[in-house]
């Protein structure tokens, strides 16, 4: 895949949008083009999107603790819509509080996220990562 | 003086216009001859006109045309949501009867029914520029194989239109810029202008009409079209403006205005549509589309409204269904006819207009809405037969307005309701590129406030 599209959003009823501008800036310095939906993003927008835009990639941030329910079935919605072999990330504070991240981690990978980030993390760590997977 | 002429479906009807004076000095009407001669009935209409004004030259003229079945055609986009509804937006703002839109890979069935329509032109898009070619190439490949003396026009991804270029190469296929170029940017001008030049140089030929081009001053256009102008005419002196025009066939809804949210915690989703936006309802009219009207709004509640019994809904649908040229000479046929003309105006707007939907945060309640927020609009202008002619046409086009009944549609709250009284409207659309003012002073004049 040559594509160097982005998807990005806060999904379900997460207004927490100053990150999102961030992440715009940061991925768009770093060579990617960058479809940002803002916050507030449904699971059929992402798809919808990264149908239209040949997406490599959904970057997906949940700020407000309900990551987990949001999140689910998106990857079954992609390949639905023939988005199959996407990557899917997801970042922020995507569980309520302090859970243990290992456990977080291995939830969300068996939802089919190819990687997960804790809250904290480092955005450049996580450029270098997206251009280790597509290739860049 | 100027001459406009709408070569329309059934009648030919000509209007003069008095330059000078800045009035319409007559009108006149024929039947449409597109089976012998276009020109017959136009020269009916001529001598008819010149029995009112008399005989003279007239400096300049204009004509519009929706014979032959007006501009048909067919929208093929990839998302439903997205590069679909761009496509059906900019073949509507063209002045087309988009017969029906699609998405994803064309099916076989699909193709079959596109065969079936004999569309004159496919609008084909697809993808965002760099975006998804796949898809866009696979349907040029498909809509060449169906039989037809249609044109394509592509608007979609440009990184695919040399292959679909090279798959339509043996159709009459015209490349533009592409409706969605970013995500969730609409450029619908370059293809509402392919779609006009291929009306023009082909689709007029094709309709038996070119022998009324030859007459004319200025190249024919589509009449919903005129209609068109004659709407972002207007919304230079009355901001804020809507027209419902109700037919026999179709209900056509305009708005000149940007439709921006106006709940303070709405959040606009989807595309951006257009300032100036056409939308063509299809199963709405009062002859031709009675059974899909009757259907869209219900016989209970038509009879309801009509305060009639079921049966006499239906028994008039019989009527007129048989006859399409039947008139409501009575007043109990009358009194159906306006309920159904109100239905289609309550439908059509609500169509057009934008909606909202209540999302629960964990810190309450926002909207997130989808098309353009209508509700501040300033006037709404009544057009055609069946809301010009109805016995109270303010008590038909009120029915624009939102009620309690569909809380999260985005209609007008309230606005001033005019009326295209004398059925103008489109002859002085013809007139906006060239001579606007005059077309713009005689429509204010002319526009009569109800209500
Ligand atoms: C400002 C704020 C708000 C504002 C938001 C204003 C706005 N429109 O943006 C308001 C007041 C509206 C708000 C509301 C709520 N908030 Co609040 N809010 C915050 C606060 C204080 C700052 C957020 C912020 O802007 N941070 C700065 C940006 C730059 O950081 P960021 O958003 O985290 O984004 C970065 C990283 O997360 C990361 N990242 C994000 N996504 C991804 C994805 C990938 C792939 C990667 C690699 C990285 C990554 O990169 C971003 C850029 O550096 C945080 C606490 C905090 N200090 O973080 C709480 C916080 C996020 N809010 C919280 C909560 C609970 C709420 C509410 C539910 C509170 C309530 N009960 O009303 C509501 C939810 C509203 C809703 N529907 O979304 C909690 C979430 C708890 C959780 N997840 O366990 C937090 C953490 C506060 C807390 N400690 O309890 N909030």
């Amino acid at each position: 895949m040559s594509s160097k599209t982005l998807i990005l959003g806060v999904i379900g009823a997460d207004v927490h949008a100053v990150g999102n501008k961030i992440l715009e800036n940061a991925f768009t310095l770093a060579g990617f083009e960058v479809v940002n939906l803002g916050v507030m993003v449904s699971q059929e927008e992402f798809v919808n999107a990264a149908v239209e835009t040949d997406a490599a990639a959904i970057v997906v941030s949940s700020l407000y603790g309900h990551g987990e329910i949001d999140c689910r079935g998106l990857r079954e919605k992609c390949d639905e819509a023939g988005l199959s072999g996407i990557k899917l990330y997801v970042g922020g504070n995507i569980v309520v509080g302090k859970a243990d991240f290992v456990q977080v981690e291995k939830t969300f990978k068996a939802m089919g996220y190819d990687r997960v980030y804790p809250p904290g993390a480092s955005v450049e760590d996580a450029i270098d990562n997206f251009k280790e997977d597509l290739g860049l | 003086m100027i001459l406009t002429v709408d070569f329309g479906s059934t009648f030919t009807k000509l209007t003069a216009v008095d330059e000078k004076s800045q009035k319409i000095a007559g009108s006149a009407r024929a039947f449409t001859t597109i089976e012998t001669d276009i020109r017959d009935g136009f020269n009916t209409a001529l001598s008819e006109l010149e029995a009112i004004v008399g005989k003279v030259e007239y400096e300049e003229k204009y004509a519009a045309s929706s014979a032959g079945g007006g501009l048909k055609m067919v929208a093929v986009g990839l998302v439903p949501e997205l590069t679909a509804t761009a496509a059906r937006l900019a073949a509507n703002n063209a002045g087309a009867k988009v017969i029906k839109t699609y998405s994803y890979e064309l099916s076989d069935e699909e193709c079959d029914e596109i065969h079936g329509i004999v569309p004159d032109i496919i609008l084909l898009c697809g993808g965002t520029n760099g975006g998804n070619k796949d898809v866009i190439i696979q349907n040029a490949k498909r809509i060449a194989e169906i039989d037809g003396d249609f044109a394509v026009v592509v608007a979609g991804n440009k990184s695919a239109s040399s292959a679909v270029m090279d798959m339509l190469k043996n159709r009459k296929a015209i490349l533009t810029a592409n409706v969605m170029p970013s995500f969730g940017k609409l450029d619908i001008e370059p293809a509402k202008n392919a779609i006009r030049e291929l009306f023009i140089n082909q689709i007029i030929e094709a309709k038996g009409i070119s022998a009324a081009q030859k007459m004319m001053s200025y190249d024919i256009i589509p009449t919903p079209l005129a209609a068109f102008q004659a709407a972002e005419l207007l919304s230079a002196e009355l901001k804020g403006l809507m027209v419902v025009d109700v037919g026999g066939a179709t209900t056509d809804v305009y708005s000149m205005a940007d439709g921006s949210p106006t709940k303070p915690n709405a959040m606009l989703k989807g595309i951006e549509e257009p300032f100036a936006k056409r939308s063509v309802e299809g199963d709405l009219g009062l002859r031709y589309s009675m059974p899909t009207l009757i259907e869209a709004a219900t016989v209970s509640k038509v009879a309801k409204e009509a305060g009639v019994p079921p049966e006499e809904v239906n028994n008039w649908l019989l009527r007129c269904s048989k006859d399409q040229g039947t008139l409501a000479n009575n007043p109990k046929d009358k009194n159906i006819d306006d309920t159904l003309a109100a239905m289609a105006v309550e439908i059509g707007i609500m169509r057009h207009c934008g909606k909202v939907e209540a999302v629960y945060t964990p810190f309450g309640e926002t909207f997130i809405q989808e098309g353009k927020d209508l509700s501040d609009i300033n006037y709404i202008i009544g057009a055609g037969g069946p809301v010009i002619g109805s016995l109270d046409p303010a008590a038909v086009l009120s029915r624009a307005f939102a009620t309690a009944a569909n809380p999260f549609s985005l209609m007008p709250v309230k606005a001033k309701l005019l009326l295209d009284e004398s059925y103008i409207f489109s002859a002085m659309g013809l007139m906006k590129k060239t001579r606007s003012e005059l077309a713009l002073n005689i429509m204010m004049a002319k526009l009569k406030e109800v209500g």
